[in-house]
């Protein structure tokens, strides 16, 4: 990002026009598409800035940072060059703001590598499948939407919702079993108040993460136009982290609403036809360019694992900010504000919750044999019980039948038994499962028929109490 | 004529160009001192404007275009088979080999390996008449396919030299002298544009259908071999599974895998498992019949475009050589989407969501395409293509542009249900909502099984259909306030969805199910619904029926791995309803 220090390439001095973030520069010969520019102010600030439009004779600029004071008579140098950054091992521990500027007080980081932020994309055929579990010791995602490394899986929630607790707990307790390596954690804010920032970085303090962890913010009081480039130099880090020095990154994104927000303003600025609710048609691909950064490839050792948070704008799960990230991630953690009232914690509502990679990181030799199984049992119990409770609602727990009433009974212990925990709890999945077993076991054996009858006979409590 | 432009201006993937006079829209151009892809869209007086195929950053205005003056060409030829393409034909294999793990632009390598040497066995001999479409001669390709080398489109004449040995794709097998006394040298290699249908003798009626080893698809919504389907679904209701299910176990010769704007991970998924999965009818590894076009969703927009018509003529291509090919698409809408795109940057005036008017067009275009066909050539070889495609519908929304016009074209459509979903009630195809025009193909089909199986499929159509009727009313008051006969309709149907209609993916019997097995199931299933009813009449409670053990194991007979045992249980099945039946008689009495 930082331009090289003899300060190449031509400066122009012929801004004709400046709309919201864009700037329209005439007389400039041969810009090249997505050129990075540097904007020097009438009271000597810089700001940068990338072409989005090029004509033989003008470049149409998206500028980065506050563009306050930016005047017709701005300096603008364009470098020759698409937008990267230095990377190196020293960018450990350190904190950077949404356009690659050190908030730490330290000096600016020298790397070797100097990498592209804006392209990256891994050859599918290079792909290696993620399969490995990730045990968080939060038995609603270990139990029934389990994360392996190399996922892409988001956290659906709404204001006022516990998800920074939950992300950090995730941060904080994930480990692969058998292996104790922990992982580095690249943080990514984008439009998130001081107080949740401070919130993380507590945490991270406390639990000694800030140690292997990288920041990048954008807080709320930032430009917005930044936090376009903060997610992208969030995943230059974290792959260079990952496939260079061999690590196993978990890159916490927050919040993507935000995200989509900016890219609706410059869209609108750039009088594009949008597609849903303002936002543009080419909203899914530039998402994609995001989340499809995170995976495993062949031959390489590290992995970078991806957990996005949005807050769904009126809790409406068909706007296109959680509807075009469920199409891209690997399954989504969708908390719920019912579950928050009853006081459960963590509040993930398991039905519309899911992890598409979930099979390939749990049975037996990953995790346990009547993992998959157990975990279908609870979705469909816990479906059931759900219908008898809104039917409850209606005609009262009386007219319920048994059947009907004792899987409502199932569904309030699984909620306080299964799905809440405390925020330092740190559940091993052997223990997720004992308390599976016991909840389904309030069911006859019959109805458990997700469940094969080798796994019932082998895990189900009564039999187990029988060989004791 | 090559002719050589220059940029005026750039805009993410088009291009603006001047100076290429003899422009035809379709030409293929090289773009820039990086000769990135493009294809000319838009021709304005001294202004070409074209599609770029590849990252455009760092393209400047100024930098050269050289148009090529042909069209967007699919190479076709030995080694198609087993191959992961992106959207133009480059191998990703050889692409990761020699350039890593990250994709790096503006790279070319021809598509069909030239290095590889194929064992070419001629058919026809020095002096026989060839036309267009006849075959010259087999390379077996893998174990599975037999590459059959066609005589190339508008080539008719008398086989001057034909020889077996190994030869290189480029290397000439043949030469065939024209009418005009010119003489033809054959390669195993021929090119064909992708966005022109390949010629055929004629059309022929769709008569069976594409057998997937999924009981929902299978007995309730088939699709014909040659015919088309579309699969709907909000994010997690399950389409990439079910197409992937349909790649793995479908009676297709050929599968042709459109990976279209989708996760990598998924790719990688299919890609890994494809080598070691094997085909149930041939005892071969799926990878021997497959071919990938992996054009995921973070690599240019506008090669997602070419991706789906690449696709298709390779599948044509096989379909002419006798095949019958099933093509998947996942997802028609993240192609849709490129359209899209160009539209806004071409300020086309859009009609509905900013797609372009000509949406639908598009759409009929690519499933158009399938077919069952009696090729060119004198032999009368039939092949086919299927198409089936994934729709992802922004918000499940079902009436959105491009769920709405492709429903209008398609022959079944296999609509998935969210709730059904979040139940893990999956293939998630609502039964109610689902379409197919293919039932009259499955007489003959189900025939060969069980004589009855009208009646079994009627009946469980019926009872479901039913069914959802009277939860509806259940919802309000409560199953127990039911009677004992609707209340049987609501079991039996339960029975239905959870002991046949859901079907596990990752299950190692269930995930594919064989026909005999597919109709035996439903007959043990209606057979105890007959039963079952004047048990009722005769005042037996629903709930003691509930209780029988052999009852709740109608819902694992898919579990079992023969016929034998299906028929054991429902043998016990029966003695049990006996029994029952006895002891409320006797208390009747």
């Amino acid at each position: 990002m930082r331009p090289s220090r003899e300060k190449a390439g031509m400066v122009y001095r012929t801004v004709r026009e400046i709309r919201g973030p864009l700037m329209i520069v005439e007389g400039v010969r041969g810009a090249g598409y997505n050129e990075v520019v540097e904007v020097k102010l009438a009271d000597g600030t810089e700001i940068i800035g990338t072409v989005l439009d090029t004509y033989s004779d003008r470049a149409v600029i998206q500028v980065f940072g506050h563009t306050e004071g930016l005047s017709l008579d701005a300096a603008v140098r364009f470098t020759g060059d698409v937008l990267r950054i230095s990377l190196s091992d020293d960018l450990i521990g350190r904190i950077f703001n949404g356009s690659f500027k050190p908030l730490d007080g330290l000096p600016e980081p020298i790397g070797k590598e100097r990498r592209e932020v804006f392209v990256s994309i891994i050859n599918p055929a290079a792909r290696e499948p993620p399969s490995e579990f990730i045990q968080t010791g939060i038995s609603v995602i270990d139990g029934m939407n389990s994360l392996v490394r190399g996922q892409k899986l988001p956290i659906f929630s709404e204001a006022g919702l516990p998800h920074n607790v939950m992300a950090a707990q995730v941060a904080r307790q994930s480990t692969v079993l058998g292996r104790e390596e922990e992982f580095a954690v690249v943080f990514c804010a984008m439009g998130i108040k001081h107080e949740e920032y401070e919130f993380f970085r507590r945490e991270f303090e406390q639990t000694g993460a800030l140690d292997r962890s990288v920041m990048v913010l954008n807080l709320a009081d930032d430009p917005i136009i930044e936090r376009i480039l903060a997610p992208r130099i969030a995943l230059t880090i974290t792959e260079y982290l990952a496939f260079d020095l061999d690590m196993h990154v978990l890159a916490i994104l927050t919040d993507m609403t935000s995200y989509c927000e900016a890219l609706r303003s410059i869209s609108i600025a750039k009088e594009e036809v949008p597609a849903r609710k303002g936002y543009p048609g080419y909203m899914y691909s530039d998402l994609a360019t995001i989340y499809e950064r995170s995976g495993k490839i062949k031959g390489k050792k590290g992995s970078v694992t991806l957990m996005p948070i949005l807050t769904i704008p009126g809790g409406d799960i068909t706007h296109p900010i959680p509807d075009l990230t469920g199409y891209i991630t690997e399954g989504q953690l969708i908390l719920s504000r019912d579950l928050e009232l009853k006081g459960i914690y963590p509040p993930v509502n398991p039905l519309p919750s899911l992890s598409r990679l979930m099979k390939d990181g749990v049975g037996s030799g990953k995790t346990r044999e009547d993992h998959m199984e157990v975990s279908n049992q609870l979705y469909m119990a816990y479906a059931e019980g759900v219908k008898a409770r809104d039917l409850s609602r209606i005609i009262g727990e009386l007219g319920l039948s048994e059947r009907e009433r004792r899987y409502l009974k199932f569904a309030d212990e699984f909620e306080r038994k299964f799905i809440n925990q405390g925020i330092y709890e740190n559940r091993p999945i052997e223990k997720t499962l004992e308390i599976a077993w016991d909840l389904l076991s309030l069911l006859p054996e019959d109805e458990l028929i997700r469940i094969s009858e080798g796994n019932i006979k082998k895990y189900h409590p009564k039999y187990r109490k029988m060989a004791v | 004529m090559i002719r050589e432009g220059v940029i005026r201006r750039i805009n993410g993937s088009l291009i603006i160009a001047e100076g290429l006079p003899d422009a035809k829209i379709g030409d293929v151009a090289y773009i820039g001192g990086q000769r990135l892809i493009g294809e000319v869209v838009k021709i304005s007086g001294n202004e070409v404007d074209l599609q770029c195929y590849e990252d455009t950053s760092g393209l400047r205005p100024g930098e050269p275009v050289v148009n090529t003056g042909k069209p967007l060409v699919a190479e076709l030829g030995p080694g198609l088979v087993g191959e992961i393409f992106d959207g133009l034909e480059r191998s990703e294999l050889e692409l990761w080999r020699l350039t890593g793990p990250f994709i790096k632009k503006g790279y070319r390598i021809a598509p069909l390996r030239r290095d590889k040497k194929w064992h070419f066995i001629p058919r026809i001999k020095v002096g026989d008449r060839v036309t267009e479409g006849d075959i010259l001669g087999i390379v077996r390709e893998t174990s599975v396919v037999e590459h059959r080398i066609l005589t190339p489109v508008g080539i008719n004449g008398v086989v001057e030299r034909i020889e077996e040995g190994d030869f290189r794709v480029e290397e000439p097998i043949a030469e065939i002298r024209l009418p005009s006394g010119e003489k033809r040298e054959i390669t195993m290699v021929q090119v064909w544009p992708v966005r022109i249908p390949r010629p055929y003798k004629r059309r022929l009626p769709v008569t069976d259908p594409l057998f997937t080893g999924q009981r929902v698809i299978d007995m309730f919504f088939p699709v014909a071999k040659g015919g088309t389907a579309a699969i709907p679904g909000g994010f997690g209701s399950g389409k990439t599974i079910t197409l992937h299910q349909i790649a793995k176990w479908s009676d297709a010769d050929i599968v042709i895998y459109i990976g279209c704007g989708e996760r990598g991970n998924e790719m990688a998924e299919v890609i890994t498992n494809f080598p070691q999965l094997e085909d149930p009818r041939t005892g071969k590894k799926l990878i021997e019949r497959a071919i990938f076009i992996a054009n995921v969703s973070n690599l240019p927009v506008s090669a997602r475009e070419a991706s789906v018509y690449m696709g298709v003529t390779i599948a044509e291509y096989l379909r002419d050589q006798g095949y019958h090919v099933a093509v998947i698409i996942d997802s028609t809408s993240r192609w849709a989407e490129a359209l899209r795109d160009l539209s806004g940057r071409l300020e086309e005036i859009p009609a509905e969501e900013g797609y372009p008017a000509y949406l639908a067009e598009r759409i009929a275009g690519i499933y158009e395409r399938a077919g069952k066909v009696v090729a060119l050539g004198g032999a009368d070889r039939v092949g086919s293509v299927t198409i089936m495609g994934a729709v992802s519908p922004p918000g499940g929304d079902f009436s959105e542009p491009v769920t709405s016009t492709t429903i209008r074209y398609v022959g079944s459509l296999w609509a998935l249900d969210t709730e059904l979903a979040y139940r893990r009630h999956f293939p998630a195809i609502n039964w109610l909502r689902s379409f197919t025009k293919y039932v009259g193909l499955l007489d003959e089909f189900w025939g060969r099984y069980d004589p009855n199986w009208k009646i079994y499929r009627e009946r469980a159509l019926e009872v479901l259909e039913e069914a959802s009727r009277l939860e509806e009313i259940a919802r309000v008051i409560g199953e127990k306030a039911l009677p004992d006969e609707q209340r049987l309709i609501l079991l039996v149907s339960e029975i239905i969805r959870e002991g046949y209609l859901v079907q596990h993916a990752f299950h190692e019997v269930d995930t594919y199910c064989p026909p005999e097995k597919q109709v035996e199931i439903l007959k043990v299933i209606i057979g105890f619904y007959d039963l079952a009813r004047p048990l009722i009449e005769a005042g037996v409670p629903v709930d003691r029926l509930r209780e029988l053990r052999s009852v709740m194991e109608l819902l694992r007979l898919k579990e079992k791995k023969t016929l034998e045992e299906i028929m054991e249980d429902s043998a016990r099945l029966k003695t049990e309803l006996e029994s029952l039946k006895a002891e409320y008689e006797v208390k009747a009495a």
